[in-house]
């Protein structure tokens, strides 16, 4: 099926087999290799994306679906290079050690904080709930999100 | 000796590099989607290996038909255990006889022995037809009784995994040291506990096994790009079972996610890969499904000790104890039996037993492999010596807090030599254990006892003190198999001067997180005087820099002692090359009159004689006519660090098996619902001893993630089969890790007490000891008044201890 999809601004048109997975398809075939894939069940949250300024785990949609949409993902953040507010957080407060869930993290709290710019510590684990890190506990994301947090 | 500096009152700032929390430098390209992790790595024309499995147990395989898979259209190819079997050789196994005896292919061959074993690996266009083609091999089976429970592994009637081996029984040491008969007679107390049982799990990490393989046909060489975190013990089993030189194996690795000792033994894996990029001429990708991961890869040792008896004088002295440990390796023995050795690096725990008897048999079962995992056969040990302190604690109605005072090692006697030979080379575990208390709040526990019970809940505090033992000695594989030649350790590091001045470091380590790009570039800094910004580290290893030995990789708690005293040693020699150039070029000034400073060398009471890095780079590289034909600079320095070992004596199994030994003693606070048995760890502490940080935060984040991972498996985690070998929790829908939501408020305390052994005074550290996993045992039986006896307590199982 022919698609066409904005991500990060620019507009990509493909042809893509109809049960390609949203992941794949921005990994494989746009070679947007940002977004992660940790699990096969929709629970990790790796692959967070924001899709029409919802966020979702692209390994739960398929590409077709998202024909038309405009997707944000963790490319997306930063502009001209230079690491936004949240991203400089995570670095400070030592958020990341392998950076595999870091991508899907920061689409989560980036999703977050437009819709709460001043979450409670609370409201910021919840948020979190769908993203599985292994290396370091989720307390030092939290302190990074609370640190920016209005 | 060693000095001890207390924590949380802020530690001493060293002068330079060395010492700060620097920000670390890999993480720029990781918070902008732009590391490169395995499945990242594209060639055109590269065919996706998916491999079909084995939904039985224990079977034999009576026919494979992979045609009407292979006629499929973008199908490139296959491959079976019968073309394993003709092209490669058995896998070298590590264990002595009976274990040494079976023969583990990459692919099964005649017969699978775990539901999720691979049988063939096809390859095709796409990931999503690979899978859809895998569907269309048709394999026939014929069902054989699976065994399951290890403890009837040695039944006469129990189900035969490995036909070679004679039976089940895979590997079997006694170890004794001292005379337990003697502490027996010496004993006012046996406390006897019949069973206690440390769980199977492991850590998951968020990134799967991959790679893709690329096959030079020219010369026979392949490019494994993967992320195996031990290159150097893959290349070992995998070089002479394909029968090839190591030349012709070359790794890569760049970023990982995770590995956790989960990612040491995908070797079975990189063959089939490898055979086909050279069967189908094209690049091969490969990228575990998390549900594969599950099913078959690098479970965590499940370990049973059986009766226990433990000689104690009354005041709760220890003496010494004897058990029986039963290991179940699961199906193959990929690293194993190396478990039934690693222990031994932790034998009496922190204590000053010196009477131990250890009788440790290793059986294979109808599940997945074993292979190391986070606090690897240590942490197993660790719960059972803990375990043992609160059982005694419990029987003699004593304090756990006085019976661990009264029989740790004591800060005076570190240098330690254990009963069987290993040196405990610093700490003060008593005055860890006093701020991890005073962290917690222990003094005012029984105001909030009071508390909880007004609230009809139960409050329970426990204690878990473990050592990360760091920097192995190969030789106590002696131990497991006199045959082999392996002992020592080793770690390569170089670091060079180019041509415009550029530090640049490489190193043979395989990081998965633990920030080795940061702290390797500070200590190079403070040799170099110049800033961590300054220094280039490459990310990851790979085989054709040189910057590699045969322990090269990132496993075991090593780094800080291996890896950064190879960069240690490679800057200290480039750095007397520097002086070495810049006294030439300054007409003969000796090295002592030189010093480097502000990205250059200058003469030390003459600021205007000053050569800058870059000008050396460029002398050397690109300038060179007319310098002394005597000067040996090359500007290009490697170092191979070396640790001091003996092989250990293998009659008494009696030696230092590992160089440093790191300490965690963690306390957790819980409350229990009595209705339920549902529990909340209300409050946590954990202090960690690791000798000289480097950086401070990295180490922290460290012990921050070793104890989630401990939280995760002592509450949710497990990997429970049913009675026909199906896996229960084969992906995260059904094996819970912990969420945002589940931490527990954390305090972390420091202790410095730098290793006398090593070149920067610091211990290897990370894996943690499991101190979490039995803290949260110890405060759940003093919650609940019953003895715990399994090390995985979800809350079924703490409201069926109530109702005993």
């Amino acid at each position: 099926m022919e698609i066409a999809v904005t991500v990060n601004g620019q507009t990509y048109e493909r042809d893509v087999e109809p049960r390609k997975l949203l992941i794949h398809f921005l990994r494989d075939d746009l070679d947007l290799t940002g977004s992660h894939i940790g699990c096969d069940t929709g629970n990790c949250g790796a692959c967070s994306v924001i899709v029409d300024g919802v966020l979702l785990k692209s390994c739960m949609l398929l590409a077709v679906q998202a024909n038309g949409t405009r997707i944000e993902t963790v490319e997306g953040l930063s502009e001209d290079g230079e690491l936004t507010r949240l991203q400089q957080a995570f670095n400070e407060h030592h958020a990341l050690q392998c950076g595999y869930c870091t991508p899907g993290m920061l689409m989560s709290t980036t999703a977050l904080l437009r819709e709460n710019p001043s979450p409670s510590e609370d409201e910021i684990k919840k948020a979190l709930q769908g993203n599985i890190c292994r290396c370091t506990g989720y307390w030092n994301i939290v302190e990074a999100v609370k640190s920016v947090a209005k | 000796m060693s000095e001890t500096t207390l924590a949380p009152a802020p530690v001493e700032v060293q002068k330079g590099w060395g010492g700060q929390s620097v920000k670390r430098k890999e993480d720029k390209r990781l918070l902008q989607g732009e590391g490169v992790f395995v499945d990242d790595v594209k060639r055109h024309g590269m065919g996706y290996l998916h491999f079909v499995r084995s939904p039985y147990a224990h079977a034999h395989i009576t026919r494979i038909d992979v045609s009407a898979a292979e006629a499929i259209d973008g199908v490139y190819g296959t491959l079976t255990g019968e073309e394993v079997a003709a092209l490669t050789d058995p896998f070298f196994q590590i264990s002595s006889a009976p274990g040494a005896n079976i023969k583990d292919y990459a692919l099964a061959v005649g017969k699978v022995r775990y539901v999720g074993e691979p049988v063939v690996a096809v390859v095709a266009e796409t990931r999503e037809l690979a899978r859809d083609a895998s569907e269309l091999v048709e394999v026939d089976y014929e069902a054989l009784p699976a065994l399951v429970d290890a403890r009837r592994a040695q039944d006469s009637d129990a189900p035969v995994l490995h036909e070679d081996a004679g039976g089940n029984l895979m590997w079997t040491g006694l170890y004794s040291w001292g005379d337990f008969d003697a502490a027996l007679a010496e004993a006012d107390r046996v406390v006897k506990i019949p069973e206690l049982h440390f769980h199977r799990f492991n850590s998951t990490p968020l990134e799967c096994d991959g790679a893709l393989v690329e096959y030079n046909r020219g010369v026979g060489q392949w490019t494994i790009h993967t992320n195996n975190q031990f290159p150097g013990f893959a290349a070992i089993m995998m070089g002479p079972a394909m029968r090839t030189g190591l030349d012709k194996l070359r790794f890569v690795t760049q970023d990982i996610g995770g590995g956790f000792g989960n990612k040491i033994t995908s070797h079975p894996q990189l063959v089939v890969c490898c055979l086909l990029a050279r069967k189908l001429n094209r690049p091969v990708q490969w990228t575990e499904w998390r549900t594969d991961f599950h099913l078959s890869m690098s479970h965590g040792n499940e370990r049973w000790f059986h009766d226990t008896e433990v000689a104690v004088k009354d005041d709760g002295t220890l003496l010494g104890f004897r058990t029986k440990a039963l290991d179940d390796a699961g199906a193959w023995l990929r690293y194993e039996p190396l478990g039934g050795v690693i222990w031994a690096q932790v034998t009496p725990g922190m204590y000053r037993w010196r009477h131990i008897e250890l009788d440790f048999t290793q059986v294979a079962t109808n599940k997945a492999p074993v292979s190391p995992n986070r606090g690897y056969s240590r942490m197993q040990h660790l719960w059972f010596t803990e375990r043992v302190i609160d059982i005694v604690a419990r029987e003699l109605d004593l304090d756990p807090v006085d019976v661990r005072k009264r029989n740790y090692i004591r800060a005076e006697d570190m240098p330690y030599e254990t009963p069987n030979g290993c040196v405990y080379d610093s700490g003060d575990y008593a005055a860890t254990l006093d701020l991890a208390l005073q962290l917690i709040g222990y003094d005012s526990l029984a105001g909030r006892r009071a508390d909880a019970e007004a609230r009809g809940k139960r409050l329970g505090v426990g204690i878990g003190s473990t050592l990360d033992s760091g920097t192995n000695n190969f030789g106590q594989s002696q131990l497991i198999n006199p045959e082999l030649q392996f002992s020592g350790n080793n770690e390569v590091a170089t670091v060079k001067l180019d041509i415009f001045g550029e530090i640049v470091v490489t190193l043979g380590t395989t990081p998965q997180g633990q920030g080795h790009e940061t702290t390797a570039a500070q200590v190079v800094a403070d040799i170099l005087s110049c800033s961590p910004d300054d220094v280039h580290v490459r990310a990851g290893h790979d085989s054709y820099w040189n910057s590699h030995a045969g322990f090269s990789g990132t496993y075991a708690s090593q780094f800080a002692v291996t890896g950064l005293s190879a960069v240690k040693g490679a800057t200290e020699m480039l750095a007397a090359e520097i002086k070495k150039l810049a006294g030439a070029v300054f007409g003969g000034v000796p090295a002592e009159a030189l010093e480097l400073a502000d990205g250059g060398v200058r003469i030390k009471d003459n600021p205007d004689a000053f050569l800058p890095f870059m000008a050396c780079g460029a002398i050397i590289n690109a300038n060179n006519a007319g310098l002394p034909e005597d000067l040996d600079v090359t500007l290009n320095c490697r170092y191979v660090y070396r640790p001091p070992f003996e092989v250990p004596d293998v009659e008494r199994k009696f030696g230092n098996l590992t160089l440093t030994y790191a300490v965690q003693i963690h306390v957790a606070v819980v409350e229990v619902d009595p209705e339920t048995g549902s529990y909340e760890i209300v409050d946590y502490a954990a202090v960690d001893d690791c000798g000289k940080r480097i950086n401070p935060q990295i180490v922290e984040g460290q012990v921050m993630g070793a104890t989630a991972q401990a939280l995760g498996a002592a509450v949710h985690e497990t990997y429970e089969y049913d009675e026909d070998g199906n896996l229960l929790t084969p992906n995260f829908y059904d094996y819970h890790v912990p969420h945002a939501l589940d931490m527990p408020p954390l305090a972390t305390g420091a202790i410095e007490s730098p290793s006398p052994f090593t070149p920067l005074g610091t211990k290897g550290m990370g894996e943690g000891g499991g101190a979490g996993i039995h803290a949260i045992c110890a405060a759940i039986q003093d919650a609940t008044g019953q003895i715990v006896t399994d090390s995985h307590n979800p809350y079924q199982r703490v409201w069926e201890l109530m109702q005993q």
